[in-house]
């Protein structure tokens, strides 16, 4: 099920590889074998812990729910799969999803930029200060700050009275779409403002002091260089943000109320209510396709003007 | 990128091959009925006649075979018990808890990974049984069953001889109030949650449980059908009373209800009747007595009666120990301690004497007769509980 994991941060490295010499390119055997046996453990590791269960997954979901809520699994069919495409619920569902997933990602985008712009901008040492600043919360678990934010913005919580003040909300925050939205902004900052970090600090400054010799405004500036550079940060970036919250689960349980279900939480709601383990395997499976091919697409479009 | 998705591919096609495996060793781990788990799934199976011949059913009173692995919700007992029968019996006592029925039948539904006593509620034995998950009591090696009020002995809907089950705790879902904001002259009636005039003075003010079974139940309920109905009309008039209470509700949440209410978040909460009580005896100290300011009671349209059962399963590797921790629960004096630790009723009718009179004296745990002939038993609906799903998150939002 992919709800609310923490993807690991990749973060896009240029792939301009460097000519070998005649000597190096000798060793080149002996260092793919020592590659191989370096990566190993990761290897073993990834089958053991995501390969092996999501290969459970797919097989789930092509068994049968018995009459009791067992899953069967001698008797297999794509049912799941057909409810699925026919379901107009399941398809509100999803587009609700998909809706909170853009929001999500566009807002994180509209802060992390400044933010990674400025802390590249800086001296080494404050640099270094701002990027543990920015990974402290990932210290402590995603699951006890989504606590500590329902304490914060219940009737009577420094939040709820904080952006009262502020003209910002009326009332409590807990509970409605605004609080999960947040709930979810919080969580998954982080994973925007890394890559964003990454991919501005090896912008090349004089670049931009060129185009404005050459009469580039400073819109103009950011537009033609700045932008297209960062480019390969603002993909991955979105992408580690998009797809946790595409398939939010806790967040908006704990924050929202349980109110306007979406995929994560009727995922869950087949395994531990409908006994449905087929339907709830196979929408995982969807996701995960539809994820992935999303994925793939942005890569290449994105690729192409890197 | 390409050559990754074909070892994927890879993986999971090896992957069926294992789990075809594992799935044939968890069957013959599910027992001496020769591959019921696997013929099971077309036919309603009838439990096996040939099961009580399961090795180990031959225990007498008292009689231990081993340590003891129990499965139990948690904040279900009180570890003083556990403590006691340890030192009673000389075994260990392992404890591992479930969050719900469907997590339990999860775990042990594919193969028993070692635990003996299990404590699903009414539905899930009736579940269980079908699976052949259970295994048929010895009675002889429980003597203290006669200590079980009559109605608890035989004639439960779940399991009518009490031929694998006996009867833990019992308790309702109904309404917790907050007094103060809600005030002492309301109408005992589900219609606090789901009439629109009523419900809309506590617009944002109303907590409803998570659980398809249940919320859908309490407003067939309100309507005046039955909470086990299989009639998709009755179903969606259900779905469209909730879908426009919605609006009134703050949250749906099964694990923090009582708490919501006590902290003042919400002032009408749907719930289960200990988690209520023993929320408002947390919240009462010296100088505050919460019960004065909040409330629980079952509507007067009726509601969900509930029972967890204590059940071996048919691979027990301790069935002896089993029943002589049942026997033990069963005992007069543990069963009150029970009872005094969470706040539910007891099945155990030899144990009244020992619980504290304010427990069993207060009608919102010990429900009149007149209440009780009004309360149903969640029935599992078989391929029907899709429709509880489907319609419930379609209310949902």
């Amino acid at each position: 099920m992919p709800i609310d994991t923490e993807p690991a941060l990749a973060i896009a490295e240029p792939t301009g590889a460097r000519p070998l010499s005649d000597l190096e390119a000798g060793d080149e055997k002996a260092r793919s074998r020592l590659g191989l046996l370096l990566a190993l453990p990761g290897i073993v590791y990834l089958t053991v812990f995501f390969v092996i269960p999501l290969g459970f997954v797919v097989v789930t979901s092509f068994a049968t729910r018995t009459r009791t809520g067992r899953t069967a699994y001698e008797s297999w069919n794509t049912d799941a799969y057909s409810k699925i495409i026919s379901s107009d619920l399941i398809r509100t569902v999803a587009w609700r999803s998909l809706g909170l997933g853009i929001i999500t990602t566009l807002i994180c985008l509209a802060l992390a930029f400044p933010l990674s712009y400025f802390i590249s901008t800086r001296k080494p040492v404050v640099r270094n200060l701002l990027l543990i600043g920015v990974m402290i919360p990932f210290w402590s678990n995603f699951l006890v700050r989504t606590y500590a934010w329902r304490v914060l913005l219940d009737s009577n919580g420094l939040g709820t009275r904080l952006l009262g003040a502020l003209g910002l909300g009326d009332g409590r925050i807990l509970f409605t779409q605004k609080a999960v939205v947040l709930g979810m902004v919080y969580g998954f900052l982080p994973f925007m403002v890394l890559p964003l970090y990454a991919a501005l600090e090896r912008i090349d400054w004089s670049l931009v002091e060129a185009s404005r010799d050459l009469y580039a405004s400073g819109w103009g500036a950011f537009r033609r260089v700045v932008w297209p550079l960062s480019r390969p940060g603002v993909i991955a970036g979105s992408i580690l943000v998009f797809v946790p919250s595409f398939g939010a689960y806790i967040t908006p349980a704990l924050l929202g109320g349980g109110k306007d279900p979406l995929l994560g939480s009727y995922i869950v709601g087949q395994f531990l209510q409908a006994r449905n383990w087929p339907l709830g395997s196979a929408l995982s499976v969807v996701v995960l396709v539809v994820m992935l091919a999303g994925t793939i697409v942005y890569f290449r479009t994105g690729g192409r003007t890197l | 990128m390409k050559r990754m998705l074909l070892a994927l591919l890879v993986a999971v096609t090896l992957l069926a091959a294992a789990c075809g495996d594992s799935s044939g060793s968890s069957g013959t781990q599910t027992g001496a009925e020769t591959g019921a788990g696997d013929s099971g799934t077309e036919a309603p199976a009838s439990p096996e006649p040939t099961e009580a011949m399961a090795a180990g059913a031959q225990c007498t009173p008292g009689q231990t075979d081993g340590d003891l692995n129990l499965y139990n919700w948690s904040e279900y007992i009180d570890p003083e018990l556990i403590t006691k029968f340890e030192d009673q019996l000389g075994v260990k006592v392992t404890e591992d808890f479930f969050p719900s029925n469907e997590d339990m039948f999860a775990r042990v539904s594919n193969g028993n990974p070692g635990f003996d006593v299990v404590v699903p509620s009414d539905y899930m034995v009736a579940i269980m049984i079908e699976e052949n998950l259970l295994l048929p009591l010895t009675r002889d090696a429980i003597p203290n069953l006669g200590n079980l009020a009559p109605e608890f002995r035989s004639g439960l809907p779940f399991d009518p001889e009490g031929a694998y089950s006996v009867a833990y705790q019992w308790g309702t879902t109904g309404i917790g109030v907050n007094l103060d904001n809600v005030g002492e002259d309301f109408d005992e009636s589900w219609g606090l949650i789901f009439d629109p005039e009523m419900a809309s003075q506590f617009k944002g003010k109303i907590s409803l449980l998570d659980d398809p079974r249940e919320t859908m139940g309490a407003a067939l309920k309100y309507l005046g059908y039955s909470l086990n109905t299989t009639n998709l009309d009755e179903l969606a008039e259900a779905r469209d009373v909730l879908a426009a209470a919605v609006d009134n509700v703050a949250a749906f949440d099964s694990d923090q209800f009582e708490d919501l209410l006590v902290g003042g978040e919400v002032d009408i909460a749907h719930g289960y009747s200990g988690d209520f009580f023993a929320a408002f005896d947390g919240a009462s100290t010296d100088d505050y007595d919460a019960y004065e300011h909040f409330y629980y009671f079952v509507p007067k349209e009726g509601g969900t009666r509930w029972v967890d059962n204590m059940a071996i399963l048919a691979d027990a590797p301790h069935p002896c120990t089993a029943h002589a921790f049942i026997n033990f629960i069963l005992d007069a004096e543990n069963g009150a301690a029970l009872t005094n630790f969470n706040f539910y009723a007891s099945p155990n009718q030899a144990a009244e004497e020992f619980i504290d009179p304010e427990i069993l004296e207060d009608p919102s745990i010990y429900p009149t007769p007149e209440t009780l002939a009004k309360l149903e038993f969640i029935e599992d609906t078989g391929d029907f509980e899709i429709n509880y799903q489907d319609y419930f998150t379609q209310a949902k939002g």
